[in-house]
């Protein structure tokens, strides 16, 4: 396995799919969400990423595209972190899913999708995770009025 | 003669020696129910290791006869909400209260269960008396020991002082 250095990452990868830079010492690839799955692949494949840390997203209202996914990786082999974002719009907020590589992304997703509206392609299993059923909107978005309740009982009078 | 002034019993009011026994019956029963207290720990929260440092042994809340916790609510008469309520425990919250047998008698304790603490957001209820009565609330954010034993103090008062009817319209 290949150990993964800034400089080879950013020759394999960034030149390749998307916009690299580094931020604390973490590798950023910024790159589309068509490109994401075979990145991932080579990621975990070549670099031997096997650790899937964290999906979650940013919503910047004032920007086009409006949200912007985050994962985070791990090496366990060569301890090295690695950080993708990939940007969708808020009229077709769809990505690919990983649960096909990592099984921890079945869990993530589902969060993602409660807090943000992302949709995974290929993650079958979109239920609310820690909202409820029923719950209506997406409460991290920042027009999610900060306020609003959404009760399950009658509250008393 | 003002003698409108002088009060004139009903002939159907209950007479002076059925008033007396009442009043003692009351102590009688406030005073064996104040220091019967079962308490019934809801936890949910960061609240709960304060509850543990009260209920352990330095500030031993069995001393006041409110110790024992029971986990079961149909077996307690204390409901004591140790920290945050968020909207999808609610109907939890709301089943447990309802399970309890009367006497009953709720305790918020912690700045979340009172008013919601500095939670104002999609997931959490600000305060439980949204959902079910409260009868003393306990600030702070932990509480001190010395404020939970102070409300477990003024709620044994006030039981002691309240009245206790054998039949209610719930019973």
């Amino acid at each position: 396995m290949t150990a993964p250095t800034v400089e080879l990452l950013a020759q394999r990868l960034g030149s390749a799919v998307g916009n690299v830079s580094l931020s604390h010492g973490v590798f950023v690839l910024l790159l589309e969400p068509t490109a994401l799955l075979s990145t991932v692949v080579q990621l975990k494949s070549e670099f031997g990423f096997d650790l899937l840390l964290d999906v979650t997203a940013v919503d910047w209202p004032e920007r086009t595209p409006r949200f912007e996914i985050v994962y985070h990786f791990y090496s366990t082999e060569h301890f090295v972190r690695v950080r993708l974002k990939a940007r969708v719009s808020e009229a077709d907020p769809t990505v690919d899913s990983l649960i096909s590589l990592y099984g921890s992304a079945h869990f993530m997703e589902r969060e993602c999708h409660d807090m943000y509206g992302i949709v995974f392609r290929g993650n079958h299993d979109l239920r609310p995770i820690l909202l409820y059923e029923g719950f209506v909107g997406h409460p991290l978005r920042k027009d999610y009025p900060k306020q609003q309740e959404q009760s399950l009982v009658p509250y008393r009078t | 003669m003002a003698q409108a002034s002088i009060a004139i019993r009903p002939l159907n009011a209950p007479s002076h020696a059925f008033e007396y026994l009442s009043t003692k019956k009351d102590e009688l029963v406030g005073w064996a129910r104040k220091f019967s207290l079962f308490p019934y720990p809801f936890v949910t929260a960061c609240c709960a290791m304060e509850f543990m440092a009260v209920s352990s042994s330095p500030y031993d809340t069995d001393r006041f006869g409110a110790a024992l916790p029971r986990f079961s609510p149909r077996q307690s008469d204390l409901l004591m909400v140790v920290g945050t309520l968020t909207h999808k425990q609610a109907p939890v919250l709301l089943r447990v209260y309802e399970q309890m047998c009367e006497p009953k008698w709720v305790m918020a304790f912690g700045a979340c269960a009172t008013s919601g603490g500095f939670y104002q957001n999609y997931a959490a209820v600000a305060g439980i008396d949204k959902i079910i009565p409260v009868d003393i609330y306990v600030p702070g954010c932990p509480p001190r020991p010395e404020t939970v034993i102070d409300a477990i103090m003024k709620l044994q008062d006030r039981i002691a002082r309240a009245h206790h009817p054998i039949l209610t319209d719930k019973f």
